[in-house]
């Protein structure tokens, strides 16, 4: 079997992952990427989505991250987040508010300021992430 | 001398002082846990930051990005100052205004225009006091536990701003958080970005040698034009979780003076009761005794 590689994903509020895994999938701003032990040294921007990985015991878990950066390195993957949540911990009522009040959002407020626009459309896309990733299967 | 019942009521109006000010400390003290534990909390993501941002910057040619090149003529200058909402807690408010004034004397006299930020309420009166320009205020964050998102929402609008050429410089006045005893206001520029110091981190040598030969995606440019923005938004972050730190710190131990000077005096107008106490008794007597003596004569 191959060697693990460290997972890090730290967030400015705490350290969400910190563990050996087999292997991680991550969602890169120009495609999603899988990263072993031994990758060569790679950074990249993320975007919101799901990061997958397999623990040391071959599950596989999954975390959602938004705004971040991921650096892989040959032992070790450090994720740096605005947000990361384990599937676990996501709130599904609040993402599921939150989907709502940014679609009413949108629909309202598309003659208004450009930057609430893409806020909002962020917002969507990253509580319609989060309720995703609950919705899939084990 | 005072009369008996003035001591006493004195001594009680003291007490009572007391009282409040040993309560504030434990609420210091208590609030001081959650805020270092936040601060704590922050410095893994903090730390990785500037590593990665570090090397990258060396990396990249560095002249195309706008964050990080000095403008030639600095006319106006943004100031985000960090205090805190509420007063007891020492010197804390005024060393952190000090600064600013200082730091804002010197530069309208090179006839810079400043215009103010204010995270926290006593800032804000100052610079209403001062006719200072206000930008934007935020009240009740400083001292309570908040998100990232508003250093985030604060630093979009300060690099909007900058880009727009709104500002030539930006600035943030905080408080340090060195010790408990020691919190040391600071001035540190926040746009443009300073050159990065890399290797800063002990721990972090050997990286550099790594990103040498990253593959980055999508390029090294355009990921360093990402980041930079977010920079500004961790230092700001960093600046406000040391500012609400150190208030907690300060309130602590000014309370905690304060109920010292508390005990002291109660320890004082003890004494002075006791004498006066003992003084009524000493007359009385002398009364009596008079009294006695001239009966038998």
């Amino acid at each position: 079997m191959a060697e693990n590689i460290i997972l890090e994903v730290v967030t400015p509020e705490k350290e969400v992952v910190n563990e050996p895994t087999q292997m991680v999938m991550a969602p890169g701003s120009m495609g999603e990427f899988g990263v072993l032990n031994g990758h060569t040294p790679f950074m990249t921007s993320l975007k919101t989505g799901t990061i997958r990985y397999k623990d040391e015991s071959g599950n596989e878990r999954y975390v959602f991250v938004s705004g971040g950066f991921a650096e892989a390195l040959p032992e070790k993957v450090t994720v740096l987040a605005e947000s990361a949540e384990r599937r676990s911990d996501i709130d599904i009522e609040r993402a599921q508010a939150a989907i709502e009040r940014s679609e009413k959002r949108l629909s309202d407020e598309r003659s208004k300021e450009k930057v609430d626009f893409i806020r909002a459309r962020a917002a969507l896309e990253r509580a319609k992430q989060r309720v995703v990733l609950v919705g899939t299967r084990v | 001398m005072a009369s008996l019942k003035d001591v006493q009521n004195k001594i009680s109006a003291v007490k009572k002082t007391k009282q409040i000010t040993k309560a504030m400390n434990m609420v210091a003290t208590s609030r001081l846990r959650g805020a270092q534990e936040n601060m704590i909390n922050f410095r893994p993501y903090a730390g990785k930051f500037s590593e990665v941002l570090g090397s990258l910057a060396e990396k990249s040619g560095d002249e195309a990005i706008p964050l990080l090149v000095n403008r030639e003529e600095v006319r106006k200058i943004h100031v985000v100052l960090c205090t805190s909402d509420r007063g007891l807690c020492g010197g804390f408010n005024v060393n952190l205004i000090e600064k600013a004034q200082s730091f804002i004397k010197e530069k309208s006299e090179e006839n810079i225009e400043i215009s103010v930020t204010n995270f926290g309420k006593k800032g804000r009166d100052w610079c209403r006091t001062n006719k200072i320009t206000i930008e934007e205020e935020k009240l009740g964050i400083v001292g309570t536990t908040f998100g990232f998102n508003v250093a985030a929402a604060a630093g979009r609008k300060l690099v909007e701003k900058y880009l727009a050429e709104d500002y030539d410089e930006v600035y943030v006045i905080y408080a340090e958080f060195i010790s408990m005893g020691r919190q040391v206001p600071i001035l540190k520029q926040l746009l443009p970005i300073p050159p990065i110091e890399t290797g800063e981190d002990e721990e972090s040598e050997g990286s550099e040698e790594y990103l040498a030969e990253h593959i980055c995606e999508p390029s090294p440019e355009k990921l360093l034009g990402e980041m930079l923005p977010r920079n500004v938004h961790v230092q700001l972050h960093s600046a406000l979780l040391e500012t609400s730190t150190s208030e907690h710190a300060a309130r602590m131990a000014a309370m905690d003076n304060a109920t010292k000077a508390c005990n002291d005096m109660v320890d004082d107008l003890t004494l002075l009761y006791n004498k006066a106490r003992q003084a009524t008794i000493t007359a009385e007597l002398m009364d009596i005794v008079g009294g006695a003596e001239a009966l038998k004569g």
